[in-house]
Protein backbone atom coordinates (compact mmCIF):
# COMPACT_ATOMS: atom_id res chain seq x y z
CA UNK A 1 0.00 0.00 0.00
CA UNK A 2 3.02 2.14 -0.35
CA UNK A 3 1.80 3.73 -4.18
CA UNK A 4 -0.90 5.59 -2.99
CA UNK A 5 -0.93 9.23 -4.80
CA UNK A 6 -4.64 10.22 -4.83
CA UNK A 7 -5.92 11.35 -1.19
CA UNK A 8 -8.87 12.67 0.12
CA UNK A 9 -9.26 16.53 -0.42
CA UNK A 10 -8.92 18.32 3.30
CA UNK A 11 -12.68 19.78 3.02
CA UNK A 12 -13.60 17.04 2.91
CA UNK A 13 -11.80 14.98 5.14
CA UNK A 14 -12.43 17.21 7.68
CA UNK A 15 -16.78 17.10 6.52
CA UNK A 16 -15.81 13.52 7.40
CA UNK A 17 -14.65 13.93 10.61
CA UNK A 18 -17.51 16.46 11.72
CA UNK A 19 -19.77 14.17 10.27
CA UNK A 20 -21.51 16.26 7.47
CA UNK A 21 -20.63 14.31 4.64
CA UNK A 22 -22.97 12.31 2.40
CA UNK A 23 -23.27 8.51 4.04
CA UNK A 24 -22.26 7.26 0.73
CA UNK A 25 -18.88 9.17 0.58
CA UNK A 26 -18.45 8.79 4.36
CA UNK A 27 -18.07 5.27 2.96
CA UNK A 28 -15.60 5.79 0.64
CA UNK A 29 -13.78 7.97 2.77
CA UNK A 30 -13.86 5.81 5.65
CA UNK A 31 -12.25 2.89 3.06
CA UNK A 32 -9.38 4.89 1.87
CA UNK A 33 -8.31 5.87 5.34
CA UNK A 34 -8.23 1.99 6.32
CA UNK A 35 -5.82 1.46 3.83
CA UNK A 36 -4.14 4.86 4.09
CA UNK A 37 -1.74 5.96 6.86
CA UNK A 38 -1.56 9.46 5.95
CA UNK A 39 -5.11 10.51 5.63
CA UNK A 40 -5.69 8.82 8.93
CA UNK A 41 -3.23 10.90 10.72
CA UNK A 42 -4.68 13.91 8.81
CA UNK A 43 -8.18 12.70 9.85
CA UNK A 44 -6.53 12.41 13.47
CA UNK A 45 -5.71 16.54 13.23
CA UNK A 46 -9.26 17.05 12.41
CA UNK A 47 -10.46 15.55 15.44
CA UNK A 48 -7.93 16.72 17.56
CA UNK A 49 -9.18 20.32 16.61
CA UNK A 50 -12.80 18.67 17.13
CA UNK A 51 -11.30 18.07 20.87
CA UNK A 52 -10.59 21.14 21.14
CA UNK A 53 -13.88 22.84 20.46
CA UNK A 54 -15.95 20.46 22.99
CA UNK A 55 -12.57 21.61 25.34
CA UNK A 56 -14.02 25.20 24.90
CA UNK A 57 -17.19 25.13 24.59
CA UNK A 58 -19.67 26.76 27.11
CA UNK A 59 -20.68 23.96 30.18
CA UNK A 60 -24.31 23.44 29.90
CA UNK A 61 -24.65 22.05 33.79
CA UNK A 62 -26.06 18.22 33.57
CA UNK A 63 -29.04 16.97 35.79
CA UNK A 64 -28.21 15.86 39.10
CA UNK A 65 -29.70 12.40 38.62
CA UNK A 66 -27.29 11.93 35.34
CA UNK A 67 -24.05 10.58 36.58
CA UNK A 68 -25.87 8.08 39.21
CA UNK A 69 -27.79 6.83 36.08
CA UNK A 70 -24.66 6.60 34.19
CA UNK A 71 -22.68 4.96 37.04
CA UNK A 72 -25.37 2.43 37.85
CA UNK A 73 -25.13 1.25 33.91
CA UNK A 74 -21.08 0.85 34.05
CA UNK A 75 -21.97 -3.08 35.18
CA UNK A 76 -24.90 -3.51 32.61
CA UNK A 77 -24.51 -6.01 30.03
CA UNK A 78 -24.55 -4.41 26.46
CA UNK A 79 -24.22 -5.82 22.58
CA UNK A 80 -20.70 -4.88 21.35
CA UNK A 81 -21.11 -3.43 17.93
CA UNK A 82 -20.19 -5.57 15.19
CA UNK A 83 -16.74 -5.47 14.26
CA UNK A 84 -15.92 -5.90 10.09
CA UNK A 85 -12.63 -6.62 9.14
CA UNK A 86 -10.94 -6.03 5.80
CA UNK A 87 -11.74 -9.31 3.63
CA UNK A 88 -9.46 -9.68 0.51
CA UNK A 89 -9.40 -6.91 -1.52
CA UNK A 90 -12.74 -5.45 0.85
CA UNK A 91 -12.15 -2.69 3.63
CA UNK A 92 -13.94 -2.96 6.28
CA UNK A 93 -16.22 -0.21 5.28
CA UNK A 94 -17.06 -1.99 2.29
CA UNK A 95 -17.39 -5.12 4.24
CA UNK A 96 -20.02 -3.45 6.12
CA UNK A 97 -22.10 -2.16 3.07
CA UNK A 98 -22.05 -6.02 1.97
CA UNK A 99 -23.06 -6.96 5.13
CA UNK A 100 -19.96 -9.42 4.34
CA UNK A 101 -21.70 -11.01 1.31
CA UNK A 102 -19.48 -11.81 -1.72
CA UNK A 103 -20.29 -9.07 -4.37
CA UNK A 104 -23.69 -9.98 -5.94
CA UNK A 105 -22.16 -9.08 -9.90
CA UNK A 106 -24.83 -7.81 -12.29
CA UNK A 107 -23.40 -7.74 -15.78
CA UNK A 108 -23.65 -4.20 -17.57
CA UNK A 109 -21.70 -5.31 -20.76
CA UNK A 110 -18.65 -5.47 -22.34
CA UNK A 111 -17.32 -7.74 -19.76
CA UNK A 112 -18.07 -4.85 -17.15
CA UNK A 113 -20.01 -5.85 -14.03
CA UNK A 114 -21.20 -3.67 -10.95
CA UNK A 115 -22.72 -4.29 -7.99
CA UNK A 116 -25.14 -2.02 -6.44
CA UNK A 117 -24.30 -1.82 -2.39
CA UNK A 118 -26.82 0.94 -1.69
CA UNK A 119 -28.81 3.64 -3.04
CA UNK A 120 -31.49 5.81 -2.76
CA UNK A 121 -32.57 9.65 -3.07
CA UNK A 122 -29.17 10.81 -1.31
CA UNK A 123 -26.49 8.77 -3.20
CA UNK A 124 -25.06 5.28 -4.33
CA UNK A 125 -22.50 2.97 -3.79
CA UNK A 126 -21.60 0.39 -5.58
CA UNK A 127 -18.64 -1.95 -6.77
CA UNK A 128 -17.54 -2.25 -10.25
CA UNK A 129 -15.18 -4.70 -12.50
CA UNK A 130 -13.35 -3.84 -15.23
CA UNK A 131 -11.81 -5.99 -17.33
CA UNK A 132 -8.61 -5.03 -18.28
CA UNK A 133 -8.35 -2.65 -21.09
CA UNK A 134 -11.97 -1.73 -21.06
CA UNK A 135 -13.47 1.49 -20.69
CA UNK A 136 -16.68 2.31 -18.09
CA UNK A 137 -19.33 3.49 -20.06
CA UNK A 138 -18.86 7.39 -21.05
CA UNK A 139 -20.50 9.68 -18.20
CA UNK A 140 -20.43 12.88 -16.36
CA UNK A 141 -22.31 13.21 -13.32
CA UNK A 142 -24.89 15.32 -12.14
CA UNK A 143 -22.95 15.51 -8.57
CA UNK A 144 -19.76 14.30 -7.26
CA UNK A 145 -18.59 10.79 -7.35
CA UNK A 146 -15.43 9.11 -6.19
CA UNK A 147 -13.52 5.99 -6.85
CA UNK A 148 -11.84 4.14 -4.75
CA UNK A 149 -9.54 1.63 -6.52
CA UNK A 150 -9.68 -1.23 -4.63
CA UNK A 151 -7.82 -3.93 -7.35
CA UNK A 152 -6.28 -3.25 -10.51
CA UNK A 153 -5.69 0.35 -11.67
CA UNK A 154 -7.26 2.50 -13.96
CA UNK A 155 -6.37 5.77 -16.04
CA UNK A 156 -8.58 8.15 -17.09
CA UNK A 157 -7.77 12.21 -18.77
CA UNK A 158 -6.85 13.12 -14.76
CA UNK A 159 -3.90 10.57 -14.59
CA UNK A 160 -3.55 7.29 -13.56
CA UNK A 161 -5.20 5.36 -10.03
CA UNK A 162 -3.92 2.24 -8.38
CA UNK A 163 -5.01 0.45 -5.23
CA UNK A 164 -5.82 2.74 -2.21
CA UNK A 165 -6.15 5.89 -4.85
CA UNK A 166 -9.11 8.09 -4.83
CA UNK A 167 -10.56 9.86 -7.61
CA UNK A 168 -13.18 12.64 -7.00
CA UNK A 169 -14.88 14.05 -10.22
CA UNK A 170 -17.64 16.92 -10.31
CA UNK A 171 -19.97 17.49 -12.69
CA UNK A 172 -17.45 19.52 -14.84
CA UNK A 173 -14.98 16.63 -15.25
CA UNK A 174 -16.31 14.31 -18.39
CA UNK A 175 -14.40 11.34 -18.33
CA UNK A 176 -13.52 7.84 -19.18
CA UNK A 177 -11.85 5.61 -16.77
CA UNK A 178 -10.04 2.72 -18.66
CA UNK A 179 -8.74 -0.45 -16.79
CA UNK A 180 -5.29 -0.59 -17.48
CA UNK A 181 -3.86 -4.08 -19.40
CA UNK A 182 -3.00 -6.62 -16.73
CA UNK A 183 -5.50 -7.34 -13.67
CA UNK A 184 -9.25 -6.42 -13.97
CA UNK A 185 -10.23 -3.18 -12.23
CA UNK A 186 -12.63 -3.25 -9.11
CA UNK A 187 -13.36 0.08 -7.78
CA UNK A 188 -15.81 1.34 -5.39
CA UNK A 189 -17.94 4.14 -6.17
CA UNK A 190 -20.04 6.62 -4.28
CA UNK A 191 -22.14 8.83 -5.71
CA UNK A 192 -24.44 11.92 -4.17
CA UNK A 193 -26.67 11.74 -7.10
CA UNK A 194 -27.77 9.31 -10.27
CA UNK A 195 -24.97 9.07 -13.11
CA UNK A 196 -25.90 10.32 -16.79
CA UNK A 197 -24.19 8.49 -19.44
CA UNK A 198 -23.63 10.10 -22.49
CA UNK A 199 -23.96 6.87 -24.98
CA UNK A 200 -27.93 6.12 -25.98
CA UNK A 201 -27.75 2.54 -24.68
CA UNK A 202 -26.80 2.67 -21.66
CA UNK A 203 -29.00 5.74 -20.93
CA UNK A 204 -31.98 3.28 -21.66
CA UNK A 205 -30.66 0.70 -19.79
CA UNK A 206 -30.20 2.98 -16.68
CA UNK A 207 -33.58 2.46 -14.99
CA UNK A 208 -33.15 -0.73 -15.63
CA UNK A 209 -29.90 -1.25 -14.20
CA UNK A 210 -30.42 2.45 -11.49
CA UNK A 211 -26.96 3.18 -12.60
CA UNK B 1 12.55 18.49 30.76
CA UNK B 2 11.57 19.07 27.33
CA UNK B 3 15.15 18.15 26.09
CA UNK B 4 14.89 15.13 28.68
CA UNK B 5 11.82 13.82 26.94
CA UNK B 6 13.58 14.34 23.61
CA UNK B 7 16.73 12.98 24.76
CA UNK B 8 14.81 9.35 26.01
CA UNK B 9 12.73 9.10 22.76
CA UNK B 10 16.07 8.85 20.70
CA UNK B 11 17.40 6.17 23.30
CA UNK B 12 13.82 4.49 23.20
CA UNK B 13 14.35 4.11 19.33
CA UNK B 14 18.17 3.19 19.09
CA UNK B 15 16.75 0.57 21.57
CA UNK B 16 13.93 -1.77 20.23
CA UNK B 17 13.17 -2.87 23.85
CA UNK B 18 13.60 -0.33 26.47
CA UNK B 19 15.62 -1.04 29.17
CA UNK B 20 14.34 -1.15 32.54
CA UNK B 21 15.90 1.72 33.76
CA UNK B 22 13.57 4.09 31.08
CA UNK B 23 10.82 2.56 32.14
CA UNK B 24 10.82 3.51 36.09
CA UNK B 25 11.88 7.37 34.11
CA UNK B 26 8.67 6.63 31.72
CA UNK B 27 6.63 6.42 34.89
CA UNK B 28 8.01 9.95 36.12
CA UNK B 29 7.09 11.57 33.20
CA UNK B 30 3.53 9.83 33.49
CA UNK B 31 2.98 12.13 36.13
CA UNK B 32 2.91 15.16 33.70
CA UNK B 33 0.27 13.68 31.60
CA UNK B 34 -2.64 16.38 31.63
CA UNK B 35 -5.35 15.03 34.28
CA UNK B 36 -7.25 14.11 31.20
CA UNK B 37 -4.86 11.36 30.31
CA UNK B 38 -4.06 10.16 32.98
CA UNK B 39 -7.75 9.49 34.27
CA UNK B 40 -8.61 8.10 30.91
CA UNK B 41 -5.40 5.53 31.55
CA UNK B 42 -6.86 4.77 34.51
CA UNK B 43 -10.42 3.41 33.28
CA UNK B 44 -8.79 2.12 30.53
CA UNK B 45 -6.33 0.49 32.38
CA UNK B 46 -7.47 -0.15 35.57
CA UNK B 47 -11.63 0.16 34.54
CA UNK B 48 -10.88 2.69 37.60
CA UNK B 49 -14.79 4.45 38.52
CA UNK B 50 -13.36 7.35 40.44
CA UNK B 51 -11.40 8.05 37.41
CA UNK B 52 -14.28 7.72 35.59
CA UNK B 53 -16.49 10.06 37.38
CA UNK B 54 -13.53 12.50 37.50
CA UNK B 55 -13.85 12.30 33.26
CA UNK B 56 -17.90 12.66 33.80
CA UNK B 57 -17.43 16.03 35.86
CA UNK B 58 -14.65 17.72 33.21
CA UNK B 59 -16.52 16.59 30.57
CA UNK B 60 -20.33 15.68 30.18
CA UNK B 61 -21.42 19.50 30.69
CA UNK B 62 -19.04 20.04 27.91
CA UNK B 63 -20.93 18.11 25.79
CA UNK B 64 -24.18 18.76 26.75
CA UNK B 65 -23.13 22.43 26.00
CA UNK B 66 -21.71 20.78 22.61
CA UNK B 67 -24.55 18.55 21.34
CA UNK B 68 -26.91 21.60 22.33
CA UNK B 69 -25.15 23.90 20.11
CA UNK B 70 -25.20 21.02 17.58
CA UNK B 71 -29.29 21.64 17.49
CA UNK B 72 -30.00 19.29 20.33
CA UNK B 73 -32.87 19.68 22.38
CA UNK B 74 -31.55 19.99 26.42
CA UNK B 75 -33.22 16.30 27.24
CA UNK B 76 -32.10 15.05 24.04
CA UNK B 77 -28.37 16.08 24.55
CA UNK B 78 -28.16 14.48 27.97
CA UNK B 79 -29.66 10.96 26.44
CA UNK B 80 -26.86 11.61 23.99
CA UNK B 81 -24.26 12.49 26.81
CA UNK B 82 -25.06 9.15 28.62
CA UNK B 83 -24.04 6.83 26.00
CA UNK B 84 -20.97 9.27 24.70
CA UNK B 85 -20.07 8.40 28.47
CA UNK B 86 -20.80 4.75 28.48
CA UNK B 87 -19.33 4.16 25.02
CA UNK B 88 -16.26 5.74 27.01
CA UNK B 89 -16.34 3.58 29.28
CA UNK B 90 -17.11 0.22 27.38
CA UNK B 91 -14.51 1.07 24.35
CA UNK B 92 -11.96 2.32 26.99
CA UNK B 93 -9.26 -0.26 25.36
CA UNK B 94 -9.51 1.79 21.91
CA UNK B 95 -7.98 5.04 23.55
CA UNK B 96 -4.72 5.32 22.74
CA UNK B 97 -3.21 8.29 23.93
CA UNK B 98 -0.25 8.17 21.32
CA UNK B 99 -2.14 9.20 18.55
CA UNK B 100 -5.17 10.87 20.25
CA UNK B 101 -6.21 13.26 22.94
CA UNK B 102 -9.16 12.41 24.89
CA UNK B 103 -10.90 15.19 23.70
CA UNK B 104 -10.34 14.60 20.17
CA UNK B 105 -11.30 10.76 21.00
CA UNK B 106 -14.51 11.83 22.93
CA UNK B 107 -15.33 14.29 20.05
CA UNK B 108 -14.79 11.76 17.24
CA UNK B 109 -17.53 9.33 19.82
CA UNK B 110 -20.11 12.34 20.19
CA UNK B 111 -20.12 12.51 16.01
CA UNK B 112 -20.97 9.01 15.69
CA UNK B 113 -23.46 8.90 18.40
CA UNK B 114 -25.17 12.29 16.85
CA UNK B 115 -25.29 11.09 13.52
CA UNK B 116 -26.77 7.25 14.02
CA UNK B 117 -29.47 9.09 15.78
CA UNK B 118 -29.89 11.53 12.55
CA UNK B 119 -29.68 9.45 10.28
CA UNK B 120 -30.51 5.87 11.77
CA UNK B 121 -27.72 4.31 10.06
CA UNK B 122 -23.92 3.60 11.20
CA UNK B 123 -21.36 6.11 10.27
CA UNK B 124 -18.87 4.19 8.19
CA UNK B 125 -15.52 4.16 10.54
CA UNK B 126 -12.28 3.14 9.37
CA UNK B 127 -11.07 -0.55 10.56
CA UNK B 128 -8.97 0.41 13.72
CA UNK B 129 -5.69 -0.01 13.43
CA UNK B 130 -3.75 -3.15 14.39
CA UNK B 131 -1.99 -2.52 17.07
CA UNK B 132 1.76 -4.34 17.75
CA UNK B 133 1.89 -5.84 20.66
CA UNK B 134 2.47 -3.64 23.43
CA UNK B 135 5.61 -2.16 24.71
CA UNK B 136 6.08 0.17 26.92
CA UNK B 137 3.84 3.90 26.37
CA UNK B 138 6.19 6.38 24.73
CA UNK B 139 5.91 9.03 26.98
CA UNK B 140 7.22 11.54 25.22
CA UNK B 141 5.05 11.01 22.02
CA UNK B 142 1.97 11.39 24.70
CA UNK B 143 3.19 14.82 25.99
CA UNK B 144 4.13 16.17 22.78
CA UNK B 145 0.82 15.50 21.45
CA UNK B 146 -0.78 16.49 24.89
CA UNK B 147 1.67 20.23 24.12
CA UNK B 148 0.20 20.45 20.60
CA UNK B 149 -3.26 20.49 21.34
CA UNK B 150 -2.96 22.74 23.97
CA UNK B 151 -0.85 25.31 21.37
CA UNK B 152 -3.61 23.97 19.16
CA UNK B 153 -5.94 26.01 21.98
CA UNK B 154 -4.34 29.18 21.85
CA UNK B 155 -3.89 29.07 17.86
CA UNK B 156 -7.87 29.21 17.95
CA UNK B 157 -8.29 31.46 20.59
CA UNK B 158 -6.33 33.85 18.63
CA UNK B 159 -8.81 33.92 16.20
CA UNK B 160 -11.22 36.77 14.85
CA UNK B 161 -14.49 35.99 16.61
CA UNK B 162 -16.30 35.35 13.20
CA UNK B 163 -13.40 33.30 11.87
CA UNK B 164 -13.66 31.22 14.96
CA UNK B 165 -17.20 30.82 14.34
CA UNK B 166 -16.73 29.48 11.06
CA UNK B 167 -14.56 26.99 12.48
CA UNK B 168 -17.55 25.95 14.79
CA UNK B 169 -19.77 25.15 12.74
CA UNK B 170 -17.13 23.32 10.79
CA UNK B 171 -16.71 20.72 13.13
CA UNK B 172 -20.17 21.02 15.25
CA UNK B 173 -20.99 19.20 11.46
CA UNK B 174 -23.52 22.36 10.41
CA UNK B 175 -21.37 23.00 6.84
CA UNK B 176 -21.24 20.92 3.69
CA UNK B 177 -17.66 19.81 3.01
CA UNK B 178 -18.28 22.87 0.06
CA UNK B 179 -19.40 25.19 2.63
CA UNK B 180 -15.86 24.11 4.25
CA UNK B 181 -13.39 24.49 1.46
CA UNK B 182 -14.78 27.91 0.77
CA UNK B 183 -15.60 29.43 4.27
CA UNK B 184 -12.99 28.81 6.64
CA UNK B 185 -10.54 30.34 4.56
CA UNK B 186 -8.16 28.09 6.44
CA UNK B 187 -5.73 26.78 3.86
CA UNK B 188 -6.64 22.91 5.50
CA UNK B 189 -4.87 21.18 2.28
CA UNK B 190 -2.11 21.69 2.88
CA UNK B 191 -2.43 19.63 6.84
CA UNK B 192 -0.20 16.56 5.46
CA UNK B 193 1.87 14.33 7.10
CA UNK B 194 1.60 12.74 10.82
CA UNK B 195 -0.63 13.97 13.18
CA UNK B 196 1.82 15.98 15.27
CA UNK B 197 2.90 17.46 11.66
CA UNK B 198 -0.19 18.17 10.79
CA UNK B 199 -1.26 19.95 13.89
CA UNK B 200 1.84 22.19 13.46
CA UNK B 201 1.02 23.41 10.50
CA UNK B 202 -2.40 23.88 11.04
CA UNK B 203 -1.09 25.92 13.98
CA UNK B 204 0.49 28.11 11.64
CA UNK B 205 -1.55 28.63 9.49
CA UNK B 206 -4.10 30.13 12.06
CA UNK B 207 -1.06 32.02 13.43
CA UNK B 208 -1.07 33.85 9.60
CA UNK B 209 -4.58 34.27 9.59
CA UNK B 210 -4.56 36.49 12.30
CA UNK B 211 -1.62 38.42 11.80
Amino acid sequence: MSAITHHVPDAILASYAAGSLPQAFAVAVASHVSLCEHCRAALEAHQAVGGVILEDTEFVAVSAKLKDSILAQLDAPFTPEPVYERNGIFPGPVMEVMQRHAPRWKKLGMGVRQDILSADAHGSVRLLYIPPGQAVPDHSHNGLEMTLVLQGSFSDETGRFGVGDLEIADETVDHTPVADPGTACICLAATDARLRFNALVPRLLQPMFRI
Amino acid sequence: MLTQTLDRQNLAKSNKVTPRRERESVSQVKTEYSNETIWMLAVRDNRDRGAFSALFDHFAPRLKGFIIRGGASPQQAEEIVQDVMLTIWRKADMFDPHRAQVSAWIYQIARNRRIDIARKENRPMPEALKEEPELEPDASQILGLEQEATQLKQALATLKPEQREVIEKAYLGELTHQEISTQTGLPLGTIKSRIRLGLQRLRHELKDLTQ
